[in-house]
């Protein structure tokens, strides 16, 4: 298990070795990871999978730097985040980060554009026009930007909410679920979208997913249960990772 | 970050506007008193310019003593002088024309009723149209007054109908005496000045009025051109006897606006204090909507987080987001606070208190300090909930109810919040019982205790609000079955809410219940005071209780059918162990009507006070280290001073005594007053208190239309009716904190009903009706009010006890009746307050509630 990870080193964005994450103490305490090593190839979209309970979100929020590791250390471009201080991790949110949730979070007061833009606002940066129009042109929404959330359509929220990760090209864009909370054609859109800024701007995504079909879509799936790592396909088809998972239940 | 602050705040317009409107009322407040008092100064100073137009210098009498110290009875105004120094001054060479005159306070009578407009002062003088210059009285019909005339100002013509010609009654020092209206005058522009009778009498006539024959009470002169007013004085000085004293005309007038100036500086503090109250509800009733707000709003600030926002960043937004409504809120308050102002003058002019150049007058003073004021209040509210924002974890932008963690632990906070009310408690304790503090200081000490006592009883109800509500929500449990057990749990619920909620209310159920215990103290032991004293039968005071009458009213008193005994009460100043204070003098009949407790001498001294003797009250004898034979002397305003020895002391049941501090005889008193004056005169009649007794005594009195006669009972209600106008503008004052406090709760229901959508959804889903839904908000409202009212009227008695404890004319009473009033009160706040909230909640429909996110 241990070199899966050290398999796939050569050009890694994102490295995790030995991660373990224990909520609780003494009796009730839970180990939601155990010993976890990952390597997250840039350029390319991993999937995470597993049934629930597997550890997948918390190893999610822990390579994002949401949640800290009780042992191990996780490594973006170099740093290791675990030992990093609120102001840091912020710094480090805000540069090399994005997300992308089940349930959108965009802010219901701001339209899409403010939405869009409001990482860099924060940052205290301005868009940098030509690529506000290359990310607003990937996720189709140039009719959309001054809409409030309220007023779009779950998949036009997904895609702003994309847009906005792309917005400040992260390192890494973490997509916890994102068509957990969308029908099967707006699944479909946003899939296609994620895809699309991997094969055409080299994003380097990490998509926490328990759909097959959107799994299908990544060029590697980690398979985890009972915080363990315990499987990897490269460029699966829907099919391999229903069987996977389906081996992973029966055990 | 900050256009997501100010979106924020205008998406959620509903919920800015109903925490703004916390500071609305308060700022409105501050503004309102500023713009008040601003314009009432400026009218008086206009008046009194008015007054001293075309004075260069004014010579006026000196009182030996410093009489504006002391507000013992009346006599403020400066002793008259013998009327041979006009022609000196007349002769001096800077001086181009001087003129005396006399004033005082005649009642102006028609149809055997004494003309009054409010309290409005009756103001009587000399005019002299052969000296048009100094006058501020312009004739609009009719002539200047000759022997036994008078012309009266217009404004008070019109309301009673007054023509020239007309013969109506003027009573001062004698008895009512028939004039004649000359003609009708206005006061500078306006017709009359703040409501008060204007009366002018030719010299003559009003010396004989006022009783000053011979005598003057002011001399104005006016210097050649080229003079200056300080040459006029310096020239003069030299010629004027001991007991008068010359100024400019520029210091008289701003020396006469003095008076009216410190008082409308009480007044003033008085109504900022009141304005701070509200503030403070207020800023209550803000921290608690923002923190339910930003617990509502973890998701979105977690969010933010994700984004790369630091905590400074979150604080900054919700403080911008305090201050932007704080601001608009203070603007707001301005403007109302600006209307009130107006709104109180129409109000004065309605009521016959017309100002004259009733400008309303708004310095920037009054806008810079309301913003400030709103602003400080709003954001410092905030930063409890601000900080409680920067806590949110980036993670809870993917949990699903996610909290905000608390810092420290229940126990830690519980010996916090109880710590700071100890402290408050001991800062008050300490304010009312340490020896040595000024009045400022007692107040400070008072104030900041409460404050903290305040802030802790609100931090620590969080502990009782399960247990309160529970009993509390009893009779919505009986009256309201399972809808009511709803409610009483959703107060239950969240009991830091709740307290917060109940606690901005408990602070002005605190204070109004501290009011009525204090009034219900003073109140019971001035009836327990009249009941010990009092063995007689009538009292006559003035129609305002508490002006001094003529002492002919006691003489003509006397003369009643079926009298059998009568004795009066003079009062004046006197300056007695170097401070001034007042000085009684008794009839020496004063035995038969009253009945003191001797502690040293007998009921004997008061027929045997003769022109030495004295008596004083045991308070004062232990103080002084006065006992019977002790010398005592005292000055009076004349400058005469007088040596008594002291023949007895008595000791005062707590509610007081009619005397001052020091009582001599009444022959001595008459001795050493230039108008000796009643405070009191009492009366037995033979066959008591009747109906033909009071009859009788109100013919012989048929001449003093300001005198009153009252039996026991009218006695005391009318001492008391003061007191109690005084208690409704507190209340009335106090209810505008009750309001503020109401909207808290409001507020509070709005913010829990948005945030349990799908919960009552669900309800009418399994089948809650509409009404039921109202109802269930209702009760929430009404236990959430209750514990307000019960902690507020619980912290109120302990207050009022230990206020109690260290004023000594107040006997600790709890009012029970007020209290149960105000405890209806509360439930009305509660229903009135569940009005709204209730009605956006029953509007929910099942299906979307529950489909809420």
């Amino acid at each position: 298990m241990a070199n899966l990870g050290a398999m796939a080193q050569n050009g890694a964005v994102l490295v995790a070795h030995g991660v373990s994450r224990r909520y609780g103490e003494g009796d009730a305490a839970v180990d939601a990871l155990l010993d976890v090593d990952v390597s997250i190839e840039g350029g390319k979209l991993t999937a995470v999978m597993g049934p629930s309970g597997s550890g997948k979100s918390t190893l999610m929020h822990i390579l994002a730097g949401l949640d800290r590791p009780t042992a191990g250390t996780v490594e973006i471009d170099g740093t290791d985040i675990t030992k990093l201080d609120d102001d840091d991790l912020t710094r480090l949110r805000r540069d090399h980060i994005g997300f992308v949730f089940q349930f959108f979070n965009l802010l219901p007061m701001l339209d899409a554009r403010e939405n869009i833009e409001l990482p860099l606002a924060i940052a205290g940066r301005q868009a940098e026009p030509s690529w506000f129009d290359q990310v607003i042109e990937q996720t189709h929404l140039g009719d959309r930007l001054t809409h409030r959330p309220s007023e779009l359509s779950g998949g036009q929220q997904q895609r702003v909410a994309i847009a906005r990760a792309l917005m400040s090209k992260p390192t890494v864009l973490f997509a916890d679920e994102p068509t957990g909370n969308l029908d099967s054609a707006a699944s479909t859109e946003i899939l296609e979208l994620i895809r699309r800024s991997v094969d055409e701007g080299g994003q380097t995504v990490v998509m926490v997913t328990h759909d097959p079909y959107a799994a299908a879509v990544a060029d590697r799936v980690l398979f985890l249960e009972d915080g363990r790592l315990v499987r990897e396909l490269v460029a699966p088809n829907a099919d391999d990772i229903i069987g996977a998972m389906k081996e992973l239940t029966a055990r | 970050m900050i256009r997501f602050a100010l979106r924020g705040l205008f998406t959620r317009k509903l919920r800015s506007v109903l925490t703004a409107f916390a500071i609305v009322l308060g700022v409105a407040l501050v503004s309102g008193t500023y713009v008040l008092t601003d314009s009432i100064t400026r009218a008086f100073d206009s008046i009194f310019q008015n007054v001293y137009r075309g004075t260069d210098a004014t010579i006026i009498g000196r009182n030996a003593i410093d009489t504006n110290a002391s507000n013992a009875g009346g006599g403020a105004s400066t002793p008259s002088f013998d009327q041979g120094l006009l022609a000196r001054v007349r002769a001096l060479p800077d001086v181009k024309a001087a003129i005396g005159g006399v004033s005082g306070e005649p009642h102006l009578v028609k149809n055997g009723k004494a003309i009054a407009f409010g309290g409005a002062p009756n103001l009587g003088f000399s005019v002299d149209p052969k000296y048009p210059q100094f006058s501020s009285l312009k004739l609009s019909r009719g002539a200047w007054p000759g022997p036994n005339e008078l012309v009266v100002d217009t404004g008070t013509a019109s309301k009673k109908s007054i023509h020239v010609g007309d013969t109506i009654g003027v009573q001062a020092l004698g008895p009512v005496k028939q004039m004649r209206v000359s003609g009708l005058v206005k006061f500078g522009s306006a017709g009359s000045l703040g409501g008060a009778t204007l009366a002018g009498f030719d010299i003559q006539t009003a010396q004989a009025l006022f009783d000053k024959r011979g005598k003057l009470d002011d001399i104005r002169v006016a210097a050649h051109p080229g003079v200056s007013p300080q040459r006029l004085v310096s020239q003069i000085k030299p010629i004027l006897p001991r007991d008068t004293q010359v100024r400019t005309g520029a210091q008289q007038a701003k020396k006469s606006a003095n008076a009216t100036n410190s008082f409308l500086t009480f007044f003033k503090t008085f109504l900022l204090a009141f304005a701070g109250i509200a503030l403070f509800v207020g800023s209550f009733v803000i921290a608690n909507s923002l923190s339910i707000t930003i617990a509502q709003r973890t998701r979105e600030f977690a969010t933010l987080r994700t984004l790369g926002a630091n905590r400074r960043q979150i604080l900054r937004s919700v403080l911008v987001e305090a201050l932007v409504v704080g601001f608009l809120a203070a603007v707001a308050g301005l403007f109302v606070g600006f209307l009130l102002a107006k709104g109180l003058f129409s109000l004065f002019d309605s009521v016959g208190f017309t100002l004259p150049n009733s400008g309303i007058v708004f310095k920037s003073r009054t806008a810079v300090v309301a913003i400030l004021v709103g602003v400080l209040v709003t954001v410092a509210a905030s930063l409890r909930p601000a900080v409680r924002a920067t806590r949110v974890q980036p993670i809870d932008a993917v949990r699903e109810g996610a909290t905000i963690p608390e810092t420290s632990t229940p126990r830690r906070r519980l010996i916090r919040s109880a710590g700071l009310t100890l402290l408050g408690f001991a800062a008050l304790v300490y304010g009312l019982f340490a020896p040595g503090l000024g009045t400022g200081g007692v107040l400070g000490w008072m104030g900041v205790g409460a404050l903290m006592i305040f802030v802790g009883v609100a931090l620590l109800s969080a502990r009782w609000v399960p247990s309160l509500a529970q009993v509390l929500g009893w009779p919505a449990v009986r009256i309201g079955g399972a809808v009511g057990r709803i409610a009483r749990e959703n107060a239950r619920r969240n009991p830091q809410r709740t307290a917060s909620t109940a606690s901005a209310l408990m602070i002005g159920l605190a204070l109004v219940t501290l009011v009525a215990i204090l009034a219900a103290g003073i109140i019971s032991n001035f009836k327990g005071a009249v009941d010990t004293l009092f063995k007689g039968d009538y009292v006559v005071t003035a129609q305002n209780n508490f002006s001094l009458l003529p002492r002919v009213v006691g003489k003509t008193v006397q003369q009643t059918p079926g009298l059998a005994t009568s004795a009066s009460v003079r009062g004046g100043d006197a300056k007695i162990f170097g401070h001034v204070d007042q000085l009684t003098g008794v009839d020496p009949t004063i035995g038969q009507t009253l009945a003191l407790k001797w502690k040293e001498g007998s009921s004997a001294v008061l027929t045997s006070l003769g022109q030495d003797g004295a008596f004083t009250d045991d308070g004062y004898a232990k103080k002084h280290h006065l006992h019977v034979g002790s010398p005592v002397s005292f000055e009076t305003p004349t400058g005469d001073t007088l040596h008594v020895v002291i023949r007895g002391v008595f000791k005062p049941p707590a509610g007081g005594s009619p005397f001052g501090p020091i009582t001599v005889s009444s022959a001595l008193f008459d001795r050493s007053y230039q108008q000796p004056q009643n405070l009191f005169t009492f009366i037995n009649m033979r066959g008591g208190e009747s109906a033909a007794n009071q009859a009788a005594l109100e013919q012989t009195l048929k001449g003093f239309p300001n005198a009153k006669v009252q039996n026991r009972q009218k006695f005391i209600d009318n001492q008391i009716s003061g007191l109690k106008s005084t208690l409704n503008v507190l209340y009335v004052l106090l209810a505008l904190s009750i309001i503020v406090s109401l909207f808290g709760i409001v507020n509070t229901l709005v913010l829990s009903v948005f945030e349990r959508t799908r919960e009552i959804g669900m309800l009418r889903a399994v089948g809650m009706t509409r009404r039921q839904t109202r109802r269930m908000i209702r009760y929430e409202s009404v236990v959430t009010a209750l514990i307000g009212t019960v902690t507020g009227i619980g912290l109120g008695i302990v207050l009022g006890a230990l206020l109690a404890a260290r004023v000594k004319n107040i006997n600790f009473t709890i009012p029970v009746a007020s209290l149960i009033a105000f405890i209806v009160a509360a439930i009305i706040v509660g229903l009135l307050a569940a009005i709204f909230p209730a009605r956006r909640a029953a509007r929910l429909r099942p299906l979307e509630a529950l489909s809420y996110e």
